[in-house]
Parts: C-alpha cells; structure tokens; sequence
C-alpha cells in the first residue's frame, strides 16, 4: 500500500475541501468512518442489553430494591426472590478457578515462552488454542464422569483428612458442588492464561532479557524478575479474560455444581451460579415476577462482570504507576 | 445457548418454509411448548402431515413456560404444557384457552443403595419426609416398615431432584403437596420450587447421573426415561394402600380414577388418585388451544388435527412408552372439541 503521501496528508496542515476530497479518495475518511461506525456498535450493543434488562427487571426491582442482592430465598412458588446465593456462588467457583489456573497456566506460558525448544512450543501450543475451542458441554461431560468421581472418591477425603479443620473443606462429600465447578472452571480458562500470556512473554524485547543476563543474572532469574515483571499488564489482561470466561460460564457449571441455591463455607457443598440458574429455569418460567426476576439476574451478572472489569483497569493503573514512580 | 437455539429454530423454519413453497404452499399451523411430549408429539405431527400433506404442523419443543407465554403472546396458533394454565395465566389470556389433554406421563423414584438390589417400596410419608430432609437416614423407620427383607444401611441419604424448571418436577411436588401438609405449606407445587434438601441434576439424564453415581442417593425420573434406560425404580403405596410399580397400564389406571370427577376444562390434577391398581404419581400433559380462532382454514385443520389425535392418533402413544388417555376422557374431549370456534 501505499503508505507515504498518506502520512504525508496527515503530517500536513492542509484541511481545506481539495484535501478533504483527496483523502476521501485516498480512502483515508472512509476508513475512518467504517472502523468508528465498528467501534460505536460496540457501545451501542452493550446499551442497549443494559437498557433491555433494566426494562424488563422493573418488577422484582420496585418490589425488592436492594433485597433482592441481600436475600437468600429463592422460591418461585411463593415469589420470594433473592441473588444472594448466586452472586456467592458465582464469585466462589470463579474464585477458586482462578486460584488454581493463574499459577499454573502462568508457568505453563513461561515454559513455551522461555524454556521449551521452538518446536516443541509450538506444537504445545497448537494443543492448547485447540482447548480453549472446545465446547462448554463436552467440559461438563468430562466433569461428571471424571472430575465429580475423583473428587469424590479420592480428593475430597483426602482434603478432609489433612486440611479438615479448615470450614471449606468439612462436610459430605457429594463431589458435586463449589469445589468440582472451580476445577473444571480451572481447565477451562486455563488455554486463554497460556495462549496470551506466552504471546505476551514473547513480545518482551530481547534486550531486557540480555541486558539481564549481562548483569549476571541467571536464566531463571532473568525470566522472572525481568521478564515477567515487564509482562505483566498483558499477564493481568490474559488473567481477566480468564476470569470474564469464569463468571460467565453455564453449561458445564450447571452440570457439576449441584444446583442448590444455598451459601456454605464449605466447597464441597452444592451451590449455583447466576449465569447456571438462568439456563435453568428461564424455558420453564411461568409468571410475569419470576421471568423478570431471572432477567434481573442477568442484570447483575452483568453488573457483576463490569464491576470486576473496573477493579482489573484500576489494578493495572496502580501496577503500572507504581512501576514508574520506582524509575 | 437460548439464542443459539433459536437462531437454529429460526433457521429451520425458513427451511421448512422453502421446502413448502415447493410443494405447492401447505398450510403452516405452528405451536410450542412442552418438551416431555415432544417425541410423541413430532410423531403425531408427522403421520398427519402423511395423511394431510397440505397441512404442516410446526412444533418448538422450548418448554411449558414458554408456551404459555407464546400463546397469551399470540405468536403461536396453539400450546403445549405440562401443567394446567393457573387462573391468573388464563385471566391474561385475549382469547379463551381450551386445555386438552393428549397422553399421560408419571414419576418414579429411583436410587442407589450399595449392596440394595430388592425394589424398594415407598410409602407417601416416607418420599414427603426424604424430600423434606425430615427422614435422613436410610434405615429410617418410615422406609424399613414396608421393606421387610430388605437389609438398609444407617447412611445418609442425598436426595437429588431436578435444577432445570420441568413438568417432571411439577407433577413430584404436585403429588407431595397432596400427600403432605407440610410439604404443601412449605413447599408448594411447581415446575421449579424451594428444595428443602438435595442435590440438582440438569434434566432426566442429569438427575439419573447423579442418582447412578452418588452411593445413598434418591431422585424422581421420569417413567419413560426410566424404561428406555432400564433404570431401576420402586412402587408407591397408592390411596388404596396396595403398592404399586408403574407401568402403562397402572398410569392409565391412575387417569381412568379421576374419569368420572373430570372438570369441563380439562384441567385437572391425578396425583393420589382413586383406584387400587392406580399410579400415584402420574399427570396429563396438554395441548393448549385457543378457543376462537379467526382464520376458518386454520380452526378446521386444528380441529381435526386434535381429533384424530384423540381417536386414530392414540396407538402412537405406547410403543413410545406414554400411556393412553382412558376411554372415558376421550369422549368428553371430543364433545369439547366443538367448543372451539
């Protein structure tokens, strides 16, 4: 393409009609309008499903108010409805995903990234791309036949036996439940760490890391107090995007968590996601104040989402300043 | 997931409206609703279809709720649920809406006891109070009374239901909220409810994996999920007091014991009916028709449909595994057949 007399337009100061048309013909303005017209739907699409869900929750919002988020009772026969347990369990199990994929898809990214022989990175990672497109139901199918078995078989005595004297490792063990939806919610967001955070490792510049091993660090050494340091907004993005997959996840969920609305200390014990209990019952919704109660579920999920989303953006801009000031 | 489902949905009808165009512009009567009827139902629709190819029944398996909705919306020409409209559904309703029953489908309670292989049997107090979380313990008097014999562990039981709202679950609580006050007041009756106790499997499929794979663990199935699976199930102490499995014929039974009581609109529960072979835990499923019907074409071809249904239509229900609407019932459908207009 040609590149040169377009920044040679935008360098220069003329914005009368004649460069006005030639940049039109250039294709410069076009551009420019399509991609904003991309851009806005964006923000129109996210407005609107907003303005959807708040229109469509006006009952259960006049009729609990703020209730509706501290109540726990969920009983569409008597039309009591509360988010509490869902918000609890839908924290917890992205919770204890988290918990379990950041270290080792971070390790895993590292290993691609730094230490593992170019071919075998990138086969690895040829694998690992084919994980995350892997569809939610087969994930739930692997739980319940293998996941669920194991935990409760093998790993929830074993939990119980050591850890015991914890409360979230104490109760009947179901395996079904907080615990069996975190792990599978675990491999499942565990491809998108790896896959961004090795592209983010990689992109590092290679002076960084030779300046570092010139100073005489080792190569370990290297990777982790320069590399990844350097890394690690792009490491936090890949954590969120894990998370943002976490929270919204239902299908596989459902399948594994137990499905009772009910707040415990205890992992082992069955719970429910907001995103779970919307699949659920929405097809068998009868009655205008329990639809609109699932939809001001998803309104909160929602809710939810955006508000960790702004919690990640303010953690990256504390990171970072903080990395500055120390310059 | 609901999206996907309906683009698909969306996708087939514009098929389906392609393939009509070519054979001339058969009429396209569309319905949703109910998915438990929905194999006997494509059935009905196709073999009509064969004899009708000029009428093309449409119908989206999206679930009761769904219908109801979809007919009081009127995007659709009729409905399809597994329970009764309540009143307050029909005083939204533009239009009177006519219930027909169409086939018969029942509960059974399944479980899996390690080192259990008798068929349990169950009174109506003891699957109230395991649901309740009143009876906990498998060797609880109230299950080991009529199981003589049969030697029960001191475990915990782990009561599984279904999480996903379903007329399965609709004809469990129905049946528990008769047989129990407590259960009533506490709980009620409806496709999703407050569970008292106990895990939530997504579908039969879900309940059944869980019942096959937790040791000490009770759940409800359908029974046609429980035949084509080979599920192990127990029999149900009925109103008479005889104990009994269900079958075909004993859910049949159970309807051919509220025949005579049968209100005009058809809707009616046969819970805890009346009769000594009769199936406690059994329901009618619905099709839900408008009771005027402006376009002439459209009245006709879903009257007759539900006719023939009735009549020629039944003897599809049992190599399904849905059991028949007794005679008795029929006869008062069609004189309320004439009822649509």
């Amino acid at each position: 393409m040609a590149t040169s007399p377009i920044a040679v337009e935008r360098a220069g100061p003329g914005w009368g009609p004649r460069t006005l048309l030639r940049r039109l013909r250039s294709g410069d303005e076009i551009a420019h309008l399509a991609t904003l017209c991309f851009a806005a739907s964006v923000i129109l699409i996210t407005t609107w499903l907003v303005y959807v869900l708040w229109v469509n929750s006006a009952l259960p919002r006049h009729k609990f108010g703020l209730h509706f988020f501290l109540t726990s009772v969920w009983d569409p026969i008597f039309d009591q409805f509360g988010a509490l347990p869902f918000i609890y369990g839908t924290l917890v199990t992205s919770a204890v995903a988290l918990l379990l994929a950041v270290p080792a898809g971070l390790g895993a990214a590292i290993f691609l990234a730094e230490l593992a022989p170019q071919r075998i990175s990138d086969a690895l990672t040829f694998v690992i791309d084919l994980l995350a497109a892997v569809p939610s139901v087969i994930y739930g199918l692997l739980g319940i036949f293998t996941v669920v078995p194991l935990l409760r078989k093998y790993v929830q005595p074993f939990l119980h036996s050591t850890l015991g004297f914890l409360p979230l490792f104490q109760g009947p063990h179901y395996g079904v439940g907080f615990l069996a939806a975190g792990v599978l919610l675990a491999v499942m967001v565990m491809p998108f760490i790896i896959s961004v955070s090795r592209e983010v490792l990689l992109a590092v510049p290679v002076d960084q890391r030779e300046a570092a091993l010139a100073l005489g660090a080792t190569r370990w050494e290297a990777t982790w107090k320069v590399i990844v340091p350097y890394a690690r907004i792009g490491i936090l993005g890949s954590v969120f995007l894990a998370l943002a997959r976490a929270l919204g996840e239902t299908m596989a969920v459902t399948m594994v968590i137990g499905n009772n609305p009910r707040i415990s200390a205890s992992l082992f014990a069955p719970g429910y996601t907001i995103a779970a209990v919307i699949a659920n019952e929405f097809t068998e919704a009868t009655g205008d104040l329990y639809l609109q109660a699932l939809i001001e579920l998803g309104l909160v999920l929602f809710l939810l989402t955006f508000i960790l989303n702004g919690l990640a953006r303010l953690l990256i801009l504390l990171t970072t300043q903080r990395g500055t000031a120390q310059e | 997931m609901i999206m996907v489902k309906r683009v698909a949905m969306l996708a087939l009808l514009l098929g389906l409206g392609s393939i009509a165009q070519a054979q001339g512009d058969p009429m396209l009567v569309n319905g949703a609703g109910a998915t438990f009827p929905y194999p006997i139902y494509s059935k009905w629709f196709d073999e009509y279809h064969k004899l009708h190819p000029n009428i093309q029944i449409n119908y989206q398996s999206i679930g009761s709720g769904g219908g109801i909705r979809q007919l009081l919306a009127g995007t659709v020409d009729f409905g399809a649920s597994d329970g009764p409209m309540s009143d307050e559904q029909l005083g939204q309703a533009k239009v009177k809406v006519l219930h027909f029953p169409t086939v018969l489908g029942a509960d059974v309670p399944t479980y899996n006891i390690p080192g259990v292989t008798q068929e349990l049997k169950f009174t109506p107090d003891a699957l109230a109070g395991i649901f309740l979380g009143k009876i906990t313990k498998w060797n609880d008097p109230a299950i080991t009374a009529p199981n003589a014999g049969v030697k029960l562990p001191a475990d915990d039981i782990v009561v599984v239901h279904r999480s996903d709202g379903s007329g399965t679950s609709y004809i469990w609580t129905d049946y528990l909220s008769k047989v129990s006050e407590e259960w009533k007041t506490k709980v009620g009756k409806g496709t999703s409810v407050n569970w008292p106790v106990g895990l939530g499997g997504k579908g039969n499929e879900g309940v059944a994996g869980l019942v096959k794979q937790t040791p000490n663990s009770i759940g409800y199935v359908e029974l046609i999920y429980a035949i084509q699976n080979n599920q192990p199930y127990g029999q149900v102490r009925n109103s008479s007091g005889t104990f009994v499995k269900a079958d075909l014929a004993s859910v049949t039974a159970a309807a051919a014991g509220t025949a005579k009581s049968m209100p005009d609109d058809f809707r009616v529960s046969i819970t805890d009916p009346v009769g000594k072979t009769a199936y406690p835990i059994a329901s009618f499923t619905w099709l839900l028709v408008p009771e005027k019907i402006s376009d002439g074409a459209k009245k006709k071809a879903i009257v007759d449909f539900v006719r023939w249904m009735l009549k020629d239509g039944q003897k599809f229900a049992e190599p399904l595994a849905y059991a028949q609407i007794p005679k008795e019932v029929i006869e008062k459908e069609m004189k309320a057949i004439d009822r649509i207009q």
